[in-house]
C-alpha cells in the first residue's frame, strides 16, 4: 500500500515538475522573443547611435572609435547576445533626456503606474463582479440590459477622450477633484520618499494632508480606468456565471431546496479560477493603457516616460520602458495561468 | 419564395444555401441592437465614400478670421483653432478610420487563418513551433509595441497599420487552430481524405469555410479595439500626421483649447465612440447569429 502511495506521490511530483518546467520554458521563449523584437526595433531606428552620443560634428577617427566601442562592428548575433546579457543585468543604457540610467528612471516612474493600475483594477473588481453576478442571475431583465449597455459603452470609449472630458467636467466645471499630476506642486517636494508609492510614503510619514491631496488627484483617473475595467470584468463574470448556473449541480442544489443565495454562492465559487485570469488581464491592460492615461493626466508614470522619451528621440529609454512593460506583461500572464491552475481543483486532482 | 427558401428537401445546393442565409439574416434582423450596429458601420462606409458631398466645407481650408467658433447653423460642430470646419473634418476623418480598419482586417484575417489551419491540421512539431510564435506575439503589450514600431518606422497612418497588424494576427491563428482541431478528425473530413483529396484542398475547401464564422465575428469585435488603438496613436501624435483629418489627432489638437472651446476635442471623440460601439454591437449580434453553438 505504502509503495503504491509513494509511487503515486512521485508521479504527482513529476507531473507538477513537468508543469513548472513547461511554464518556465514558455516564459523563457516568450521573453527571448520579446527581447529579439526590441533588439530589432533598436537596430532599425533611423537614428545613428554613434551620432546620438558624439553629436553631429565629429571626426572620422572619433566616429570609428565610438562605433567600435558600441560593438557595432561585431556580427549581429554577437550584438544580440551582448544585448541579452546587458538586459539581464538590468542595463538598458543611459537616458539622453534625464542623463540617468534607464533602469533608475524606470524605478522612479514605475510606482506611479502601479498605483494607478491597482486603483483602477480594484474599482473594476468591486463594481464589476457584483454587477456581472447580478446580470447573470437576472438574465434578460432590464438590469441585465443596462449592465450590458453600460459595459458596451465602456468597451467603445477611447480612454484619452474620456479623460479629457472627465477633467473638463469634474475638475474645471465642478471642482470635485484635483487636476492633472500626481500631487499639487506644493507637496511635490515636501513628501518624504521612501518606497516611491506616494500613498505608502504619506501614511508611513504621517503626512495626512499629502495623502488627501494624492487621493484627490488619483480619484478621477482611477475611476475612469475602473469603469473600463468594470466593463470587461462584469461581462466576463456574467458569462462565467451563466455557464456555471446551467450545470447539473445547480439543478441538484435547487432540488435539494437550497436558498437562491446559497446557489449563487456555489456557482460563484466555481467561477473564481477564470476570474483570476480575467482580473490579471485587466491589470496588465491597465499597465499597457498607461501610455494614454498618463499622457492625459500628466501622471508621472512609465507610460508618460516612454512617450516623452519617444519625442526626444531617446531610444534607450523607449526600448527600456517597452522591455520592462513587456516583461511585466509576460510574467503576469504566466502567473495568472499558474494561479488559475492552482485554484482549479479539477486540475489538482488530475495531477495527484 | 418563402416556401422555396425554407423547403425541407432543397433541389440544389444553391437553394439550401439561400435557405440558410435567409434564416441567418432573419434571426439577425430580430435583434435591434445588432441592426443598429450594422447601420453605424454602413454609415461609416457611406461617410467615407461620399465625404465630399456630406461635408459642408473644405476640411483643410483654414480661415483664421473664423477660428474657434462655437457650433452654429453654419458650422454644425464649430471650428477649430485654425478656423477649419469640424463637421467636415469629422466626415473626412471617417476615411482614415475606414482605411485602417479595412487594411488591418485584410492583412490580419487571412494570415491568422492560414497559420491557424496549418498548425491545427499539421499538428506535431509544426503546430508547436507556430503556436510558440503566436504565444510570443500574444504576450506583447499591443499598444506599447505599436508605439515602439511607429516610432521606428516614422509616424504615419501606414506605420500605425503595420504596427496594429503585427500585434493582431496571433489571436486569429489561435482561433482558427482551435476550430481546425475540432474538425480535422470528423467523419466528413476523413471521408474526403479517403477520396484522395489533397491537404490544401481539405484545408481551403472544407476547413476554412467552417472557421470563417468565428473569424468574422472576432474580426468585427476586434475592429472596435483597432479603432481605439489607431485613435490612441493619433492622439499621441504617432498615427496620422497633420493636416490629415483623423479623429484621434483631432482630439489631441483640441486638448489645448479644452477649457474654453470644448467642442474641438469633444466632437471627434464622440465619433470614435459611436463607430467603435457600432462594431462592438454588430460583432455581438453576429456572434449570436453565426455561432452554431449558441443557435
Amino acid at each position: 500500500m505504502t509503495i503504491l502511495q509513494n509511487f503515486f506521490n512521485s508521479l504527482a511530483l513529476r507531473n507538477s515538475v513537468k508543469t513548472a518546467a513547461d511554464l518556465i520554458a514558455t516564459l523563457c521563449i516568450t521573453l527571448f522573443g520579446l527581447l529579439l523584437v526590441t533588439f530589432i526595433i533598436g537596430r532599425i531606428i533611423p537614428i545613428d547611435p554613434v551620432l546620438a552620443i558624439t553629436g553631429d560634428r565629429v571626426s572620422a577617427e572619433v566616429y570609428a572609435k565610438v562605433h567600435d566601442e558600441l560593438g557595432l562592428d561585431l556580427p549581429v548575433w554577437q550584438q544580440f547576445t551582448s544585448y541579452l546579457g546587458k538586459v539581464f543585468q538590468g542595463d538598458f543604457g543611459t537616458s539622453v533626456l534625464t542623463s540617468q540610467s534607464v533602469l533608475h528612471d524606470i524605478a522612479t516612474y514605475f510606482p506611479a503606474t502601479i498605483e494607478l493600475a491597482i486603483a483602477g483594477t480594484l474599482i473594476g473588481i468591486v463594481a464589476g463582479v457584483p454587477l456581472g453576478i447580478a446580470s447573470a442571475v437576472y438574465k434578460n431583465t432590464w438590469l441585465d440590459q443596462i449592465v450590458r449597455v453600460v459595459s458596451l459603452i465602456g468597451y467603445s470609449i477611447p480612454i484619452f477622450w474620456l479623460g479629457l472630458v472627465g477633467l473638463l467636467v469634474f475638475y474645471v466645471k465642478l471642482g470635485w477633484v484635483a487636476g492633472v499630476g500626481r500631487l499639487d506642486v506644493a507637496y511635490e517636494y515636501i513628501i518624504e520618499r521612501q518606497t516611491g508609492f506616494i500613498m505608502l510614503d504619506a501614511i508611513l510619514s504621517g503626512q495626512w494632508d499629502i495623502l488627501q491631496n494624492f487621493l484627490s488627484h488619483l480619484a478621477l483617473p482611477a475611476i475612469l480606468l475602473g469603469y473600463l475595467s468594470m466593463a470587461y470584468i462584469s461581462r466576463m463574470t456574467r458569462s462565467f456565471m451563466l455557464e456555471q448556473l446551467s450545470q447539473i449541480y445547480i439543478t441538484t442544489a435547487r432540488v435539494k431546496g437550497l436558498s437562491e443565495a446559497r446557489i449563487v454562492w456555489h456557482a460563484f465559487r466555481n467561477t473564481l479560477t477564470q476570474l483570476v485570469t480575467v482580473i490579471s488581464l485587466t491589470f496588465v491592460n491597465l499597465l499597457e493603457g498607461a501610455v494614454l492615461t498618463e499622457t492625459v493626466f500628466a501622471w508621472p508614470g512609465i507610460g508618460l516616460y516612454i512617450t516623452n522619451s519617444l519625442f526626444a528621440a531617446d531610444m534607450n529609454a523607449v526600448l527600456g520602458g517597452t522591455t520592462v512593460i513587456g516583461i511585466c506583461f509576460v510574467m503576469i500572464n504566466i502567473a495568472a495561468d499558474a494561479l488559475g491552475r492552482f485554484f482549479d481543483p479539477r486540475f489538482r486532482r488530475s495531477t495527484s | 419564395m418563402k416556401s422555396w427558401l425554407l423547403s425541407d428537401i432543397p433541389d440544389s445546393r444553391f437553394q439550401a444555401g439561400c435557405g440558410q442565409y435567409y434564416l441567418i439574416i432573419k434571426s439577425f434582423l430580430r435583434s435591434p441592437l445588432a441592426v443598429a450596429g450594422l447601420l453605424i458601420v454602413l454609415a461609416l462606409v457611406v461617410f467615407a465614400f461620399f465625404a465630399p458631398y456630406i461635408a459642408t466645407q473644405d476640411p483643410y481650408a483654414q480661415n483664421l478670421a473664423k477660428r474657434l467658433l462655437a457650433p452654429s447653423a453654419d458650422h454644425w460642430f464649430g471650428t477649430d483653432n485654425l478656423g477649419r470646419d469640424i463637421w467636415s473634418r469629422v466626415v473626412y476623418g471617417s476615411r482614415s478610420t475606414l482605411i485602417v480598419i479595412v487594411t488591418v482586417a485584410v492583412i490580419v484575417g487571412p494570415i491568422g487563418l492560414l497559420v491557424g489551419i496549418i498548425a491545427g491540421y499539421a499538428g506535431g512539431i509544426v503546430d508547436r513551433v507556430l503556436m510558440r510564435i503566436t504565444d510570443i506575439f500574444l504576450a506583447f503589450p499591443r499598444l506599447i509595441l505599436a508605439l515602439a514600431f511607429t516610432a521606428v518606422l516614422a509616424p504615419g497612418l501606414q506605420s500605425a497599420i503595420i504596427a496594429i497588424a503585427v500585434t493582431s494576427w496571433p489571436a486569429y491563428a489561435r482561433l482558427a487552430r482551435a476550430e481546425t482541431c475540432i474538425y480535422k478528425n470528423a467523419d466528413f473530413i476523413q471521408a474526403i481524405r479517403l477520396q484522395g483529396a489533397s491537404a490544401p484542398r481539405i484545408l481551403l475547401g472544407h476547413i476554412t469555410p467552417l472557421c470563417l464564422p468565428s473569424i468574422i465575428v472576432r474580426l468585427t469585435l476586434d475592429m472596435a479595439g483597432v479603432i481605439l488603438i489607431a485613435a490612441g496613436l493619433g492622439f499621441l501624435g504617432l498615427g496620422a500626421q497633420p493636416p490629415l483629418a483623423e479623429w484621434g489627432s483631432m482630439v489631441s489638437s483640441g486638448r489645448d483649447y479644452l477649457l474654453d472651446y470644448w467642442w474641438i476635442a469633444t466632437m471627434p471623440g464622440i465619433a470614435i465612440c459611436i463607430v467603435s460601439l457600432g462594431f462592438n454591437i454588430l460583432g455581438d449580434g453576429l456572434r449570436d447569429v453565426l455561432d452554431p453553438r449558441t443557435r
